[in-house]
């Protein structure tokens, strides 16, 4: 369930007393929003702009030059597949079409019940066990099409339905 | 009570080395055995892993790879008295992959508890920056100076002679920050130092800041890499507990304070100035050079700007004085470089060697060739702005100078592997995409010129007029790189280029679609 929009704002305030007299403090600050309400919500982009003195432009080019940085609510459950060069040279891509496919989903897009977002990742550092891709912050190395199907599969069960 | 390592770095957790340690535990309390795992680091032999090694009379007998359900066949085969069994592998150190390596900036990977100050003070730790605080700080400078240390995060500048600079700046704020962004595709050294010994890295930085004067470090760290700040994050405060960071560093009466601060997810911010930038909280735009970092850095003081790889042998340098880390080597490229194996090959993981094997000893001899047991093709050669190097010159020795002079660049060590169905019209088109996202934006030829150049890519690829668009491709990429600022829009035409260049017949003669 979303927060509301007052909780939201409480949160930033909270955030931003925590960080402000910090040396450079925006990207700090973002992070800890993204990490307590799971994104940046744009109604906070003023509130942290007023908070660190900055103009609501500065904090806005911040948010959308960063790829890590969201605007919109995930999806319960992200999904990081790697598509850089080592992955690539063993089948990374194949892996790529196939999460694609099995989720009905493109890159940087949720399905639509909101249960999981797919992600494209350049290197998870873990090339060495290439395929590689991230779930929930979890890294699994060597990954099939049949592997990730059951990752996913496991995501469906019953004890995650509240996740 | 038998100790058991098993890794805790995230490339063994991919694995399912949690698993492991979980089935261990169950397995031990089963059968009323007691055992203490113990996490360590990856000693770097990833198709090994999970690795578990057992103390058993002295040694660390290896088994690997381990999956939780040869867990209980190994107790049934006694493996705490060293039993036999299919995953046996020995002493780890003795495997062949192992003994004919060189660690000395890896020296303890995979091999000490991360978090704990004290098993790394056992293993050779702080006996550096103990040095280093008994000497005038332009001797410690001298040291890394003579030493031959080059930065390691991929432009090879004398690291001596950046920490002289900063140095001869006037008194005042001064700062050390480390580069951790490591984005380069194939690459993972870095990741692999701050998960299995993040201690060398903080014991590097503050042996640079008081050579320096600078009291505050930050370790840029780049949010792909959550496990790595974990281990950091918890090294640098056990560091702080035990007065190895802080206002007295090791009684010296010295200030010296450590943070970490997370990328967000931007290749470019790997670019020092960039990295300055989003240090102070902006969006990472490229700053025009000069003044350089060294002069005018971080809030506009002197900065130190290093890699993690570069910092971490820092205090083995100091530890055992620059002849002996410069006795390692060829040429100009002096002392060890942990490379990294990765892509389409059998045995990836990382290799740490003194500079000058070739590329064929590290591909077959470490590698073993290729995945899919089909010939290699090319390799990639540091990161995604390194240049395509085909099968006819893997002869090349690993040293800075004899690979540039072949077109191509050693960069960060990571060497990618592509086996012969690779398609390099993709791969180069791959480069240019990879510019496109990654571009800051500032130089018209990055920012416009990477999507032109996939067009045209897609245009060969279609078989559409391949001579044609080869020329336009080809002053698409001058362009690039006379035009750019820094290396993202200026090195991306090296993949492009070493693609063309080597592998024409991929371009030409596509059937056309
Ligand atoms: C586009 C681009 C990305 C870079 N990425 C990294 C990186 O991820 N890590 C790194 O240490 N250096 C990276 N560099 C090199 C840095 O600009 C800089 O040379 C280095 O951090 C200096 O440290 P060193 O002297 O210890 O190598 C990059 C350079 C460019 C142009
Ligand atoms: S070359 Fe590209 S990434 Fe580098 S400064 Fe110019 S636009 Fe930015
Ligand atoms: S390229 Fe995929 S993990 Fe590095």
């Amino acid at each position: 369930m979303q927060t509301p929009a007052v909780d939201q704002s409480q949160e930033v305030s909270r955030i931003l007393a925590q960080f402000k007299d910090r040396p450079g403090p925006l990207l700090e600050v973002l992070h800890a929003v993204q990490a307590a309400i799971g994104f940046i919500p744009p109604h906070s982009i003023g509130l942290i702009a007023e908070g660190l003195n900055l103009s609501r432009a500065d904090v806005h080019g911040v948010v959308t030059f960063y790829h890590h940085f969201r605007s919109a609510p995930p999806g319960r459950h992200v999904l990081q597949v790697c598509r850089a060069e080592s992955c690539q040279a063993v089948g990374g891509e194949a892996l790529a079409e196939h999460a694609r496919t099995r989720l009905g989903v493109d890159f940087h897009e949720s399905t639509p019940d909101g249960r999981l977002s797919l992600e494209p990742v350049y290197c998870l550092g873990n090339c060495a066990c290439s395929p590689a891709v991230m779930l929930d912050g979890r890294p699994y190395g060597r990954m099939t099409p049949a592997r990730l199907d059951g990752l996913l599969a496991a995501l469906n069960a019953p004890a995650d339905t509240e996740a | 009570m038998t100790t058991i390592y098993v890794p805790g770095d995230s490339g063994a957790l991919s694995l399912g080395a949690d698993e492991v340690c979980a089935a261990i535990g169950r397995e031990a309390a089963a059968r009323g055995l007691e055992v203490q795992c113990v996490r360590t680091g990856s000693r770097g032999a990833y198709w090994l892993e999970p690795l578990v090694e057992v103390a058993c009379a002295g040694k660390r007998i290896a088994y690997g790879p381990v999956s939780p359900a040869d867990v209980p066949g190994l107790f049934d085969a006694h493996w705490l008295e060293g039993g036999a069994h299919r995953l046996q592998l020995g002493e780890a150190g003795r495997l062949v992959w192992f003994a004919n390596q060189q660690r000395l900036t890896f020296e303890r990977v995979g091999l000490t508890d991360p978090h704990c100050v004290a098993d790394y003070v056992a293993h050779g730790g702080y006996q550096g920056l103990r040095r280093a605080l008994s000497m005038a700080p332009a001797a410690v400078v001298e040291q890394v100076l003579r030493s031959g240390l080059r930065g390691r995060g991929g432009a090879a500048f004398p690291t001596g002679i950046k920490w002289k600079t900063v140095l001869e700046q006037a008194a005042g704020q001064k700062y050390v920050t480390c580069n951790a962004d490591e984005g380069d595709s194939g690459t993972f050294s870095d990741r692999m130092l701050m998960e299995g010994d993040p201690l060398s890295l903080i014991e590097g930085m503050t042996i640079a800041g008081t050579a320096v004067g600078a009291t505050q470090g930050y370790i840029y760290l780049r949010a792909e890499y959550p496990h790595a700040w974990r281990t950091l994050t918890r090294a640098i405060a056990a560091a702080y507990a035990a007065d190895y960071l802080g206002a007295d560093v090791m009684g010296s009466g010295r200030r010296f304070d450590l943070e970490v601060r997370l990328g967000a997810g931007a290749y470019v911010c790997g670019e020092e100035t960039s990295m300055l930038e989003s240090l102070e909280g902006r969006r990472g735009e490229v700053r025009v050079r000069p003044p350089l970092p060294a002069i005018k850095g971080l809030f506009g003081r002197p900065t130190i700007v290093n890699n993690v790889i570069t910092l971490a042998t820092v205090p083995l340098i100091l530890r055992e004085g620059a002849e002996f880390y410069a006795g390692f080597g060829m040429g100009k490229s002096r002392g060890t470089l942990p490379l990294q194996l990765a892509g389409n090959i059998k045995r990836g993981g990382l290799v740490e060697r003194a500079f000058g094997l070739t590329l064929r000893e590290l591909l077959y001899d470490y590698g073993g060739g290729s995945a899919s047991g089909r010939p290699i093709r090319a390799v990639q050669i540091g990161g995604p702005l390194g240049a395509y190097v085909p099968a006819a010159q893997f002869d090349t020795p690993v040293d800075y100078e004899a690979l540039a002079a072949g077109g191509a660049m050693l960069g960060h060590g990571g060497i990618v592997a592509f086996d012969d169905t690779v398609d390099m019209v993709r791969m180069a088109r791959y480069a240019m995409e990879f510019c496109a996202i990654e571009s800051c934006g500032k130089c018209t030829p990055c920012r416009i010129g990477s999507t032109r150049g996939m067009e045209l890519l897609d245009h060969i690829i279609q078989g559409r007029d391949p001579r044609g668009n080869l020329e336009r491709l080809e002053d698409l990429c001058e362009l690039m790189l006379q035009g750019s600022l820094c290396g993202l829009g200026g090195m991306t035409p090296f993949p492009v280029r070493s693609a063309v260049q080597h592998f024409r017949e991929d371009f030409i003669g596509r059937a056309q679609h």
